[in-house]
């Protein structure tokens, strides 16, 4: 067992924990955008910064991937963290303002405007997706390509890959995709990933191994609609 | 690995060669499939193609087990991997800061104006293939261009015509007369004595040096070149490569006796008498180049 101090708490925790969880335990609240149970923390949104350490040597480090160690002292909300914090949400903010989950958790951090121009990029590279289809659904058909600002998301070589399933795991936990759900109005949708994609329940006999993660899916219910 | 079709109408038009599975295959058995040795294959594969064919990367995956979205990121993420195919020459400006403000915007401009291309794009003629770097690290020689990998400082615009005309016929190609390194040399069989060179049989235009030669039960003349540094040989034999081969001399039949082995990969080096004292030494493997000459 690791004892640490959580915002002057004691707190003990098995080895092997991360910050966040120790936090989580506690009942400290911390946002978080790319972190998920179930998925390997990745550390890319940055929303879970913590303060660790004392005085001058007092850092910020994303709570998600820092394991805990004996003695260390972590604080979730000083001053520093609040404004990290409300700074990388604005920027999340800025490169994807139509997002639900960014405008939501802007909102309870108490942004009421950003500085910078808006992009409305339909990703914000936090790998969500990319573990759920690795880890959850062992198909490792979409990752990341490319490097810096050409860095994106999907199949190898844009062509639709042999692997994917259609399961629709990756929709289903997108942040910045909010209109997974407007498949029968395909010019609606902001991002077009679920216009680009045969829902799978329409082919339900090709997939015997299939997971269906689209909840409440649209497709679903015109096809129902349909058979009555 | 581009090679030329024919259409109809006369143009010419260059297809991409077909990826042979086998070669991929042999690649990858080369390395230690466990172990991250992706980014050793994917060089190696580009090396032989010029580029990474996309039928490579799914062979890649396939036989190392790791999945083809891996393969691929790793491919799109490093600069020197490339999916497209590239032309035969290479060249490469660079924009770092030293080179820019030495003006290598304006040598980029002229490169894309000569070449008829951007920065990234390839001929369509397939010859050349421009890109732009952030950096080569040689900041007091700016600005640089490198092509084929061969360097060149302090790049002039009213040069660079004569370095792509430099480029087209190739930077390592030898001038047998001017070059000193070559020179050629008369030999004779070191038990008989006897004059091994043969002004019947020409090779890079000097008379040539003929033995007998065998491996396998197989017998047959072999001729080389006299010119010191050159690998021109003509034999009747078809030798396969790494086969080590008995050399004769044609006047008395003695196996030429080798002293020596090869320091590069250990095959007996054939001693041949040079006039005017010495003695060279060729190893007796086909297709090593290890060879030297002992002034007596």
């Amino acid at each position: 067992m690791i004892t640490l101090k959580i915002n002057g708490l004691d707190v003990s925790v098995e080895q092997g924990t991360t910050v966040l969880e120790a936090a989580n335990f506690l009942g400290f609240p911390i946002p978080t955008l790319c972190h998920m149970e179930g998925l390997s923390p990745y550390g890319a949104c940055r929303l879970c910064v913590v303060e660790i350490g004392e005085g001058p040597k007092a850092k910020l480090v994303s709570s998600c991937t820092y394991p805990a160690q004996e003695g260390l002292k972590v604080r979730t909300a000083s001053n520093r963290v609040i404004r990290a914090r409300r700074m990388i949400l604005e920027l999340l903010l800025a490169s994807c303002p139509q997002s639900k989950t960014i405008q939501d958790l802007a909102s309870a951090h108490g942004i009421r405007q950003q500085r910078f121009r808006q992009e409305y990029e339909d990703c914000i590279l936090c790998g969500l997706c990319v573990r759920m289809c690795d880890e959850q659904m062992m198909a490792k058909a979409i990752g990341f390509r490319g490097r810096g600002e050409n860095r994106s998301i999907g199949t190898p070589f844009d062509v639709k890959s042999d692997v994917c399933r259609t399961c629709g795991g990756c929709m289903y936990i997108c942040p910045a995709c909010q209109l997974r759900c407007t498949y029968n109005e395909p010019e609606k949708a902001i991002c077009g990933g679920c216009a680009n994609l045969t829902p799978p329940c329409l082919e339900k006999e090709h997939f015997d191994d299939m997971m269906c993660y689209m909840d409440p899916c649209v497709a679903c219910e015109i096809e129902t609609k349909t058979d009555k | 690995m581009i090679q030329k079709a024919a259409l109809s109408n006369g143009d010419e038009v260059m297809t991409q060669q077909d990826v042979d599975p086998v070669i991929i295959t042999k690649i990858v058995e080369k390395h230690n499939k466990d172990r991250g040795e992706i980014i050793a294959i994917l060089e190696e594969i580009q090396t032989e193609y010029g580029y990474l064919p996309e039928e490579a990367l799914r062979i890649v995956s396939d036989k190392t087990k790791r999945s083809l979205v891996d393969i691929y990121g790793i491919a799109t993420f490093y600069r020197l991997f490339s999916l497209k195919p590239r032309g035969k020459h290479l060249v490469c400006a660079c924009l770092g800061t030293a080179c820019h403000v030495r003006g290598a915007p304006r040598i980029v401009e002229e490169l894309q104006s000569q070449l008829g291309i951007q920065a990234g794009e390839t001929t369509a003629d397939m010859e050349f293939t421009l890109e732009t770097v952030n950096c080569l690290g040689a900041c007091a020689l700016g600005p640089v261009v490198v092509i084929d990998g061969h360097y060149f400082s302090k790049v002039k615009k009213s040069g660079i015509g004569q370095l792509l005309e430099k480029a087209r016929t190739g930077f390592d190609k030898i001038d047998i007369a001017k070059d000193k390194r070559i020179f050629p040399i008369e030999v004779s069989c070191p038990h008989c004595n006897r004059s091994l060179m043969d002004e019947s049989f020409a090779i890079d235009n000097h008379p040539s040096i003929r033995v007998a030669i065998s491996f396998d039960h197989q017998d047959g003349w072999l001729r080389l070149s006299c010119l010191y540094g050159s690998y021109n040989i003509s034999t009747e034999l078809d030798v396969p490569m790494d086969t080590v081969v008995k050399f004769n001399c044609p006047h008395c039949h003695v196996e030429l006796p080798s002293t020596s082995n090869c320091a590069m990969c250990k095959a007996p080096m054939v001693p041949l008498l040079v006039r005017g004292g010495g003695i060279a030494k060729i190893c007796s493997r086909r297709g090593c180049k290890n060879h030297m000459l002992d002034v007596l």
